[in-house]
Parts: C-alpha cells; structure tokens; sequence
C-alpha cells in the first residue's frame, strides 16, 4: 500500500507537552432537567488517564456509563442538561470550550465508536467519503492524498479489498465489517484518545473478538488511549490497564485490572462478576443473581446507592452515603462501609444471611420466594 | 464439518419433537437465487429436555427455531412433534398444535404490543381458545404471572413501557406459559439484557420448566448462557450441524473446528487468562446464497484439505452421545480414516 502508516499531527498538539496525565476528569456532575425531575446520571466521577492506557468503564444500563463518555467529548444535547466539574485534556480545561472550539478536538484528538456500526455510519453517504470527510476537513489533504489515506485505513482495519469497498454503501458491508469502518472513521485524524462505547456488544463472539484484538493492534501501533465503556466484566478483563465500575452515576470502585479482580472491595463488583454465566460451571448451574433493580435516578436512596440490593448492607449503609476510599493497593479505590473481604464485611454478609434478609440469601445462592426476585414493580 | 446425516438422532420412540432433513429456502427477489438458509439439518429432542442451539448470526439458529412452528413451514424435511408430522398439517390443525409450542424472542419490549395491558397481553391466548370461564382465565392470568415473579394486581392495568427489558421479558415468558405448552422455544432470550437481569431470566427460565415440565429450545449465541441451561447442545454453521454433545463433553472436547473457535472467542472475566489471538477464527460466516461445496465451514476452517471442498462431511459418533460432522475432527473418532491432514495444522489447543 501507499503509506505504511498513518501517522498525523492534528493542528492543536503541536504546543503540548507530552508528560502528564492525557486526561483528568474531576467530580465530573452531568444532570438532566426533565419534567419528572433532576436525573443525575452522571453525579461526582473523577479519574485520570494516562497516554496509550486503556480504561475500562464497567456497569449495568442506566449506570450513566454511556452519559460519563458523552459529557467528556462534549456532546450533550444543548437544552436541559447541566454540566459541572473540570475535564483537562493534555492540561487545556476543555470543559469551557465552546462547540466551535470542540471541533478541533473531535477527530483528531478525540474519537468516538458507538455500539450500534448500523445506525451510527450514514446510509447514503459510501463509505470511503465518511472517512475522507475528516481528513480532508481537519487535515486539509486534497482529494487524492485524502483517498490514498482512507484507503490505508481500510486495509488497515482488516478490510479485505479496500480499494472496492471505498466506494460502497453501509448497507453493503456486515455488521462487523461496518465496525470495522466505523473504527477507521474514527481513527482518520489520529486521535490520542478513542472512546469505544459498547464496541462489540452487537456483534458476534468471534467477530467481537476480532474487533476487540483489532483495537488493540490500532491502540498499539498509535499509542492511543482508550476509554472501553461496557456491561459485560468479560470483554475488559483481558483488555484494560484499569478498570472504573459504574453504579447510579457513580464510580464505586476503581483499580488496576488484575487488583480489580483478585482484591474487589465494593459488593456490588462482586455481585456483577458472580451473576456471569462461566464455562467452566456445570450445566444447571443455579446463578447468583442481583436482586432489585438500579435505583431511580431522579430520586435516589439515601446513603449507600447500592444498599437496597445489597447482600452486604447495614443500617449504617441505608443513611450515610461512603466516599470513595483507598484500599491497601495503591491506584485501588471504593466506595462502601462493609467491603468484601474484610472481616467487618464478612461479619455483615453473615450476621444478613442468618436474619435472612433476601439480598443476601440471594447472593449465597440460596433459594428465596419468587416474588423477592425483585421482579415486581 | 457442518454436515449432514442423521447419526446423531436417537430412537424415535424417545423424542418429543424431531426434524429429519429439514430444508428452509427463501428466494432472493426475483433472481432466482435462493438463501439456503437451512439445508438438510436433522435434531431431535426429548421429552423435558432442554436443547441449546448455537451459533453465530446468519447460521440458520432462529429459523430452524421457526421451522420448527412451522413458521413459514419448511422447503422441505418433516418435523415430528409427538407423534404428528406437522409438515402435513395445515389450517385449523396447525393452529391446534401450535397452543403446545410457544416461542420466546430475543426483543422482549418490542415483542409486546405497546398499547395493550399486560393483563390483556397476557389473556388474550385464554381468550382466543376460550379456555374456562372467565373468572377461570383470570386466576390463570394471575398464576403465570405470579410465578414469573411479577405481582398481579401491580402489572396487569399496565403497559408495556412502564416496565425494563427484564421485566418485559418476564411477561413475555408468562404470556407464553399461559396455554400449559410442552415446548417452548426460546430464541435468544436473554441477549438484549444486562448480565445482571441475564441471570434472573436463565434462573426463572429453569424454574420454569422444573415447574411446568417444559421442553426447552434455546437458540443463543453465548456458549457460556447455552451450557448453563442445556442438557445437549448443537452447534449450527450455515445452515448445516457441526456438533452434537451433552455440554460438558462439548466444552471439555470439542470436535470440531468450529466448536473450538467458538469456544475460543468467548471473553473470560478474568484479567489473568489473556486473550488468545492465536486460534482466533478469520473471517465472517459466508453467504447463504451461495454457500461453499463439501464442508461449509471449509473456508475459515484452520484444519481443511481438499477433501473438506470435496465431500460434505456426515455425522458420526465421537463416543457415547457426541456426534461431530468434520473429517478431520480435533478429537479421535472410532472408525474415522485420515484423521490428521497431513499438512501442519494451526495446532488449536
């Protein structure tokens, strides 16, 4: 192929110093004015990133997961919607740009892949002008250079003939191949930091490994970061530096991949890993569930968000509300009063199991009434 | 592999519902051409079983699911359902059979009429068939739901947009338990839900057929949810079986190629097993309308020789209830001649 690399400069990193962290987010609020109510979906979040890492942000529906990475790239809707804390982007508070000035930083310092590569690449646009559009836009390549380029992606990206496929339509691809070109829309200008919100939850098992190896070739080759926003605790296990879990529009606990899994403090991590089906379980196997559903938004409980479905909480965690706290690991962070594994939680989940409170007995594995299966409305 | 023949199908006397040679084809416009969708696929299940249906999209999973309502009926192949082909039936005779067979889908909000009561939703099978009384139907009503965990006099005056998808999958599920069916047929039920709800559903799901001596069909693309449910599980590839196994064996050895990828593929919730890009399956799943000679899988297939593109492989055992359609399976199979191709295979561990 033409050129073997990719390798952009995008207007506004020219001054930048490189060490620092890429991206700080502090006590980041996003709220929605709605009819019923204030939603806080996004309600107090802080975290950094650091260049080339990969961050995954872990949670159910409705855990503001997909509104955190949306209020970062500024692309909220324009009525109704508070936007509070500081977000710095390689030391610039991007959280005051105007839409004018944001422009300079989607695509080329930015991106975005969306879950669904249907309805998020334009239907009657083909599909190498969806790519040339920004290069052409932000880079200012005139019309060959912009298609030699697109082209580079293509093949890139692991799409077979890209020559062809340049002047195709969506509709003519697979799903996983328009991910695949919804990747290489998104990584046109080179961005330093791609956001991937529920990159493979359409796809297939093994095309969404494919696309998952896939961003981690691209992110290898550029030295990207990368935001993996998902509800499945399977997909970032392998795939992430660190890992944010996301519970009500709150990071409840955070911490390196590996300290995630072998040292969870926060319940509500343990309850989400638990409810998984594994291979290596019999058939038959009864699952641990998580009883109740997320709280509602507009009003949230008192105290501990989590506490009404929590196998672990007390009366303390139904009033006071837990800060995000260190754990013994540093970079290990959690918000909860009787965490797991420690004797004050083990003592907590016991003295529930043996009062017989349903979210405990639930947990265990233990066979409550149906009806507590937090099924009723 | 993704072969044909019917070695794997037990004794007649033994199954509840049985497909021999089922062929369902759609025509593509007025080309001429035709989707392939299923092509010559044989299964049987047993009476209380729960049978796991995988594979990945476009493999022929939901219509063999349809087909087997007769829902378009086949191109061609009989589906035996306790003892009547339902590929004869038509009219007013399939209607009768088909209030013992229901099917779940994969959209539980969209699969709800948006305007009606879940009490209306829920009765209108009672209804169509005038079953008891109406006082009757109602206690009806209200058992299913109850046993879907959801309260009564709460759900039924509403509609379905003020529940969540797990909630609405639940209705569903009442609404297709209402009319006492032996089999139900789930087609991915729980993969538009949340892994936490996943589990409530999977759990409810065998609650169920414990409680209502239910015949599962559970069509997934999540070999992890299948195992968890199934007591035998096929492996499809367009259009064609690959393998058959109780999951255990199915999981512990797979035999075909394409098992093995599957398996691979799946994202383990553990940050210490990192994934393998190695025996990572190329590739997407070929075009039905055209679908390759010999064996289909034959195309991304890490083991395939000549012959695959030669000769359709057929079913045959592996041992005991493992049934595989490959020529050169990753497992020993008794009487299998060439077994190994001679040249280096990507060594699939």
């Amino acid at each position: 192929m033409a050129r073997k690399k990719v390798v952009l400069t995008s207007p506004t990193a020219a001054g930048d110093k490189l060490d620092g962290p890429l991206l700080e987010v502090e006590d980041l609020r996003t709220h929605f004015l709605t009819p019923a109510g204030t939603v806080r979906a996004v309600d107090g979040v802080s975290f950094t990133l650091a260049r080339g890492e990969t961050l995954g942000i872990v949670g159910e529906s409705g855990s503001g997961k997909t509104v955190l990475s949306r209020s970062i790239m500024g692309l909220l809707p324009s009525r109704n919607v508070v936007r509070q804390g500081a977000i710095r982007y390689q030391g610039h508070s991007i959280s005051d740009y105007s839409q004018e000035q944001m422009r300079s930083v989607w695509g080329t310092e930015m991106g975005m892949i969306f879950q669904d590569p249907m309805t998020s690449l334009n239907p009657v646009m083909k599909i190498g002008n969806q790519i040339t559009e920004s290069l052409r836009y932000h880079l200012d390549m005139d019309k060959g250079e912009a298609r030699d380029t697109a082209i580079a992606l293509l093949t890139s990206v692991g799409i077979p003939e890209p020559a062809q496929r340049f002047g195709e339509y969506p509709h003519q691809l697979s799903g996983g191949m328009r991910q695949r070109v919804m990747i290489a829309v998104s990584l046109a200008c080179g961005p330093r930091l791609l956001f991937a919100d529920e990159p493979t939850t359409a796809l297939d098992v093994t095309v969404q490994a494919q696309i998952l190896d896939l961003l981690h070739q691209q992110q290898r080759e550029r030295h990207m970061a990368i935001i993996l926003v998902t509800h499945d605790l399977g997909v970032v296990a392998g795939r992430t530096d660190h890992i944010a879990v996301m519970y009500a529009g709150k990071v409840v606990e955070k911490a390196p991949t590996s300290v995630l899994f072998s040292e969870m403090r926060m319940p509500y991590t343990e309850a989400l890993l638990n409810s998984i089906p594994r291979l290596e379980d019999s058939s038959h196997t009864r699952l641990k569930i998580i009883g109740g559903r997320p709280p509602d938004l507009i009003n949230p409980p008192t105290g501990c968000n989590f506490s009404p479905r929590c196998p672990y909480a007390q009366p303390r965690c139904f009033t006071d509300e837990p800060p995000l706290r260190p754990a013994d690991t540093a970079g290990h962070e959690f918000a909860c009063w009787y965490p797991v594994g420690t004797p004050e939680g083990t003592k907590a989940l016991e003295d529930n199991v043996a009062a017989g409170v349903p979210a405990a007995v639930l947990a265990t594995g233990g066979e409550p009434a149906l009806a507590d299966q937090g099924a009723s409305a | 592999m993704a072969g044909s023949g019917t070695a794997h199908l037990r004794d007649p006397g033994d199954s509840l519902l049985r497909m021999e040679h089922l062929v369902v084809e759609f025509p593509v416009g007025r080309s001429g051409l035709k989707v392939h969708a299923v092509t010559d696929l044989s299964l049987d299940i047993a009476d209380g079983e729960t049978v796991g249906l995988v594979g990945e999209s476009g493999c022929g999973k939901s219509t063999t699911g349809r087909a087997m309502m007769q829902f378009p009926k086949p191109t061609s192949g009989s589906v035996v359902f306790d003892g009547t082909d339902l590929t004869t039936l038509s009219g007013e005779q399939l209607r009768r059979t088909r209030t013992r067979m229901q099917m779940i889908f994969q959209d539980p909000i969209s699969s709800l009429n948006p305007r009606r009561t879940i009490g209306d939703i829920v009765a209108e099978p009672l209804n169509i068939w005038k079953r008891g009384t109406p006082a009757e139907r109602e206690a009806r009503v209200d058992e299913v739901l109850d046993a879907v965990g959801l309260d009564p006099a709460v759900a039924k005056p509403k509609r379905p947009h003020e529940f969540s998808g797990g909630q609405c999958q639940r209705i569903a599920i009442a609404r297709a338990l209402v009319l006492e069916p032996k089999v139900v047929i789930c087609d991915e039920p729980v993969s538009a839900l949340d892994v936490s709800v996943q589990a409530q559903i999977l759990n409810l799901l065998e609650d169920m057929k414990e409680r209502y001596q239910l015949t599962l069909v559970f069509i997934a693309h999540d070999l992890a949810v299948v195992k968890n449910v199934s007591d035998r599980v096929a492996v499809m590839y367009l259009g064609k079986m690959c393998e058959v196994a109780p999951p255990e064996r199915l999981y512990d050895a797979p035999a075909h190629p394409y098992t093995d990828a599957l398996l691979n593929a799946i994202p383990v919730p553990d940050p210490t097993r990192l994934p393998d890009a190695a025996g990572r399956l190329a590739g997407e799943i070929p075009s039905p309308v055209t679908p390759p000679s010999g064996c289909r899988f034959r195309t991304r297939c890490p083991r395939a020789q000549d012959r695959c593109a030669q000769e359709e492989p057929q079913m045959r055992r592996v041992d005991g209830d493992h049934y595989v359609a490959c020529h050169f399976p990753l497992v020993d199979v008794a009487g299998s001649r060439g077994d190994e191709p001679e040249r280096e295979a990507v060594a699939t561990a």
